[in-house]
């Protein structure tokens, strides 16, 4: 299994056919106080650089977007329920959906952990 | 000026203060050809408390109140009595003169309020939540098809055609902008709702059916049947409910099916005020739909000591954060009307809507069967609450004209309605509530009498 | 469902607030004149009532259809003097103009004058229907038409559709005439450029109505930017949304030339009105250039807010937009006279008076709009007159400049420097200590008696604190708030933590907002229904 980041702050876990999506802590942190998170419906078709979700905090709307392209084939059920998952275990417990890998070619454009970690530090 | 505490010592003082040698120094950035100077067209000056009144006085008698007449106008927007308190609470400073509760600890008293109106909104539809309130019935009509709309993520709206024709009227020029199908048709005036002709005509792709309860013609369509339809094509059903007495006595559109619930909360405490400031009820029977509801809601929580408090919640849906993608743009609803609304419904309280219910009912039934007796009157409806129809042998919107010169307002004839529609010239909606007294209705009836003989 | 609180009285005790103000913990929650209240659904029953209405009776005929209801509905009734004392009670817990100085950016909160209240109450305009006989309201319309005939003069437009309910729906209805008057041209236009520091209401009215957003930058005095306003205009450019005096509290000196240029481009200018109490009765949008305007007559011309609502949102509209306007309309015709028009005459009307078929775009409301504000701001401008009203625009701009050059030495004013402000001043958190925020600031001004400024609105300045005193404060009231105002200014640049845990003397402190809405109740729900 390996993890990628995004510049908007998503993670994404790949493992055989299928990814992992999700926020980060720094991602997290910035947001507060998570209340609400809307996942994309089981089906949907997502591109690279699209909308899948939005992440709402009391003060703010924030959409989460689509590391690749490929369909959601899950959502995490535990955030209906439980939406501070996000705060208290962002990169793992808190993730947000599981979708196909449309193109494993877009994964190269993406950070690794130490990547991100020096994105970060320049922000 | 009265309402101006700067005396002119004051704004030298101040002028000084801020560098300024005269107060077009602060005016710098408006450009010339945009100033204006002496005096503004054939505006007038300034005027004092007396002659502003008696000016507005004059105007004010140029109409014919309702209570100077026997009065039977209903159609959306009904005349009940309104307690003396209920005047009272809403002009209390605190309250008349109050913003949003943007700041929650020193706005509880807004807050609390609209937590309780809200609750009592969603028991009298039959709903899980309702919100804190939209402009009037019409656009919360409207705004309950563009939820559907998200909902089910389809774009055809059936509308009845017994829907208040204004209320069409909006839904179809809104549904203009956005791109929505509104399949609406024109209303049969027979005894019974046509039930099975709007049943056909949902499809796959329809979002929502909208059906009033009762509906414009006074009737009781059967809700339960057309929610049972509208869910078999994955439509959701839409009542709304004009007259919100009416649910002292029928069941309620939640209970019978309906998902979203929509209204005209002017009946209760608002008055007429010639169609204005009225009250936007909005109401969702299951509480899954909340995050696409329009509009503000005031939801409990405890403040830092952990005492009960009562906060505006859920704003992410609203433009103020979300701006482009907001699920409406409304932004000042119709708060204090929510005040009025509350504050009558618990002077009333379960008991009193019961009885005033069932007073409405009984004087309207009385009408209708006097009415029935009037030779060249029928009276339409099998079922009605406070307002039925009568066709009439005569140009209906005539009549009423011609009575309204004798001080009777006899109803809202059909004619007005939908302008045009020679089928309608004998139709009249006749309203009665617990204003209305048996001298009235023998007034109205034997006008009729002499005019129709 | 059980009849809520059978039981009868169940005060809600609260928690934790021993020693609060110095003094010792009460048994009721009560603080002496602080008095907490329960809700009506605690107090109240289904078989208490404080009207009298005879008793039903059973036996009389019913023509409900079967549809009579059976199950409670759970409405709990309280006899007037509980009633009448329930509300007094929780007023008590709200912040008003009657009770002091609320000078929340944006909003004008002047004081409402009670002689409007006392003319909306005549039976003439209270108690008369909307679908009266056309021939017994002839006063009511006359009141529309008198009003709107102030309102286009007052900005030097053409018509007005008085229609719209609130602000965000004179928006809307301004909007929906662009996009009429493009399409009767057969100009399908996509675009609606909104400046960055615009309220949110809209860029959401842009989008409603089908038109894809863009923001245009704003320059380093905090205005429109011109040059890259002029860049992107185009043939895709439906309009341009403006608000003047914008949300920085600054004219825009250049929308003359940016009407002009739009213009050119074939493209249209909506103003947002809710800053028109800076410049009514000195400046008409008319001359500008503006297509579209929407007047809060809850702002400027003093209805009340009521606790958010209603207002009345009356849009005045140039002569290339009148023809496209909602019916009801009201129009001025060339022998200067003001009509109301409804969907009968529409046509008829417009031939005779503009040259062709009356193009409105629809009906936005049931009836009329908001004829109880009609009358409270008619009522209103008759009070002022021309005269008087040009008095307020110079002294709600003469106070906030007062305020603005009273605090600008400690506190960071983003665009001081660009000259004098219009009828508010904006303020950013720049010098607070570390862990110090506008939030704590404004709680910190509840403790001194003040309803908040507006704040982190507009968002292009850190931490905004937009500040409207609006014409009818004294002077001494001004003093007195300046002096507050750099009080906590001073305590949140000195990090005084304190204020972090402000308001310390409000009815509650603060909310947890994070749990209302992660586990929304919205609704009251008995104790023992789960």
């Amino acid at each position: 299994m390996s993890r990628y980041y995004t510049d908007e702050h998503e993670w994404i876990d790949v493992e055989g056919d299928t990814a992992t999506v999700g926020i980060t802590d720094y991602a997290q942190e910035q947001l507060g106080d998570i209340v609400f998170i809307e996942l994309p419906e089981v089906g949907t078709m997502v591109d690279k650089g699209g909308d899948a979700a939005v992440v709402e905090s009391v003060k703010a709307a924030s959409d989460v977007y689509s590391p690749i392209t490929g369909e959601v084939v899950e959502g995490n059920p535990a955030l209906e329920e439980d939406p501070a998952l996000v705060n208290t275990s962002p990169e793992e417990d808190g993730w947000f959906f599981k979708m196909t890998i449309g193109d494993k070619a877009e994964l190269e454009g993406l950070m690794d952990a130490k990547a991100y970690e020096a994105f970060i530090a320049e922000l | 000026m009265r309402y101006l505490p700067l005396t002119d010592t004051d704004r030298g003082e101040m002028l000084k203060a801020v560098g300024a040698d005269n107060i077009d120094d602060l005016f710098v950035d408006v450009p010339e050809v945009a100033r204006l100077s002496g005096p503004i067209g054939d505006l007038p000056m300034h005027a004092g408390e007396m002659a502003v009144e008696k000016h507005m006085r004059q105007l004010s008698k140029q109409n014919l109140a309702a209570a100077d007449a026997a009065f039977f106008l209903g159609a959306g927007a009904y005349r009940h009595h309104i307690p003396a308190s209920v005047d009272h609470i809403i002009q209390r400073g605190e309250f008349l003169t109050a913003y949003t509760p943007y700041q929650p600890e020193i706005a509880q008293g807004t807050l609390q309020m609209l937590f309780e109106f809200q609750s009592q909104v969603a028991r009298l539809y039959g709903c899980a939540v309702a919100n804190a309130s939209m402009y009037d019935g019409s656009t919360a009509c409207w705004e309950a098809v563009a939820m559907a709309g998200r909902i089910t993520k389809r774009s055809k709206a059936v509308l009845s055609g017994a829907l208040h024709p204004h209320y069409t009227e909006v839904v179809k020029t809104m549904a203009k902008f956005t791109g929505d199908e509104i399949a609406d048709s024109a209303p049969s005036v027979q005894a019974q709702p046509d039930n099975a002709g709007l049943i056909a005509r949902i499809d796959d792709n329809t979002s929502c059916v909208v059906v009033q309860y009762p509906d414009i013609l006074g009737r009781m369509p059967d809700l339960a049947e057309l929610a049972e339809a509208a869910h078999a094509k994955g439509a959701l059903l839409i009542a709304v409910n004009t007259e919100p007495v009416a649910l002292g006595a029928i069941k309620s559109p939640g209970e019978l099916g309906a998902d979203i619930v929509v209204g005209e909360g002017q009946a209760i405490g608002v008055g007429l005020q010639f169609g204005g400031p009225y009250l936007g009820l909005f109401a969702v029977r299951d509480k899954k739909h909340v995050r696409q509801m329009p509009g503000r809601l005031c939801g409990e929580t405890v403040d830092a000591d952990g005492r009960r408090g009562f906060v505006l919640t859920l704003s992410t849906r609203e433009q103020h954060i979300r701006r482009e993608k907001a699920t409406s743009n409304i932004c000042t609803n119709s708060g204090l009307c929510a005040l009025a609304f509350s504050v009558h419904m618990t002077l009333l309280g379960e008991k009193g809507l019961r009885q005033l219910a069932g007073e409405n009912h009984r004087l309207a039934c009385m009408a209708a069967e006097k009415l029935a007796a009037v030779p060249g009157v029928t009276v339409l409806n099998e079922s009605f609450f406070n307002e039925f129809t009568v066709t009439i042998d005569g140009d209906a919107r005539q009549i009423v004209r011609e009575l309204a010169k004798d001080n009777i307002l006899a109803g809202v004839s059909l004619s007005r309605l939908y302008p045009g529609v020679d089928a309608f010239s004998g139709g009249l909606l006749v309203a009665v509530t617990e204003t209305t007294t048996e001298e009235d209705i023998e007034t109205l009836c034997s006008a009729l009498k002499e005019k129709l003989s | 469902m059980n009849a809520p609180n059978k039981s009868g009285w169940k005060p809600s005790t609260p928690a934790g607030t021993e020693g609060k103000f110095g003094g010792p913990s009460t048994t009721t929650g009560n603080k002496a004149l602080m008095l907490e209240e329960a809700l009506i659904f605690e107090i109240g029953t289904t078989d208490t009532t404080g009207v009298d209405l005879p008793e039903i009776d059973a036996s009389a005929p019913s023509k409900l259809g079967g549809f009579a209801r059976d199950a409670e509905i759970g409405l709990p009734g309280l006899a007037e003097p509980e009633a009448v004392r329930h509300y007094t009670r929780l007023s008590r817990q709200n912040y008003g103009i009657d009770l002091g100085f609320f000078p929340l950016g944006s909003c004008t909160m002047k004081h409402n004058p009670r002689l409007n209240e006392k003319v909306a109450r005549m039976p003439g305009f209270a108690d008369v229907h909307p679908l009266a006989p056309v021939d017994t309201v002839q006063g009511a319309l006359g009141v529309i038409n008198e009003l709107a005939h102030w309102l286009i003069t007052l900005t030097g437009m053409h018509g007005v559709a008085m229609s719209p309910k609130a602000g965000a729906h004179g928006e809307l209805c301004g909007i929906l005439c662009i996009r009429a008057a493009l399409e009767a041209r057969g100009d399908a236009r996509e675009v609606v450029l909104v400046p960055e520091s615009a309220h949110g209401t809209n860029p959401a009215t842009a989008a409603f109505a089908g038109y894809k957003v863009e923001d245009i930058p704003a320059n380093s005095d905090g205005r429109v930017d011109l040059d890259a306003l002029k860049a992107r205009l185009g043939p895709d450019v439906a309009a341009v949304m403006i608000t003047n005096p914008n949300t920085c509290g600054l004219f825009e000196p250049d929308l003359r030339e940016i009407s002009d240029a739009v213009h050119a481009a074939g493209g249209f200018v909506y103003c947002d009105g809710a800053n028109f109490n800076a410049i009514v009765g000195r400046v008409r949008p008319g001359d500008l250039g503006v297509d579209a305007m929407h007047i809060n007559l809850h702002k400027t011309f003093s209805t009340p807010h009521g606790g958010g609502g209603p207002g009345s949102g009356p849009v005045v509209l140039s002569e290339a937009l009148s023809p496209y306007g909602p019916l009801p309309y009201t129009a001025r015709t060339k022998d200067g006279q003001i009509h109301l028009i409804e969907e009968e005459q529409a046509d008829a009307f417009s031939d005779e008076h503009f040259g062709g078929k009356m193009n409105s775009f629809g009906r936005m409301t049931a009836f009329h709009g908001q004829m109880g504000m009609y009358t409270r701001a008619l009522t209103y401008m008759l009070s002022h007159g021309a005269d008087g009203l040009k008095q307020v625009s110079e002294d709600a701009v003469l106070n906030a400049n007062y305020i603005l050059r009273a605090m600008e030495d400690v506190l960071h004013a983003p665009y001081a420097h660009s000259g004098p402000c219009m009828h508010e001043a904006l303020f950013g958190d720049k010098d607070f200590a570390e862990g110090l925020t506008t939030l704590d600031l404004a709680k910190g001004l509840i403790d001194e008696g003040y309803h908040p400024m507006t704040m982190y609105f507009p968002l292009v300045v850190h931490g905004a604190m937009l500040v409207e005193p609006t014409e009818t404060e004294s002077k001494a009231t001004i003093d007195q708030f300046i002096t507050a105002f750099r009080s906590v200014v001073e305590r949140a640049k000195n990090g005084d933590q304190s204020l972090k845990t402000a308001p310390h003397y409000a009815p509650r402190s603060r909310l947890d907002e994070t749990m209302a809405a992660r586990k929304p109740l919205l609704s009251y729900v008995e104790a023992d229904a789960d």
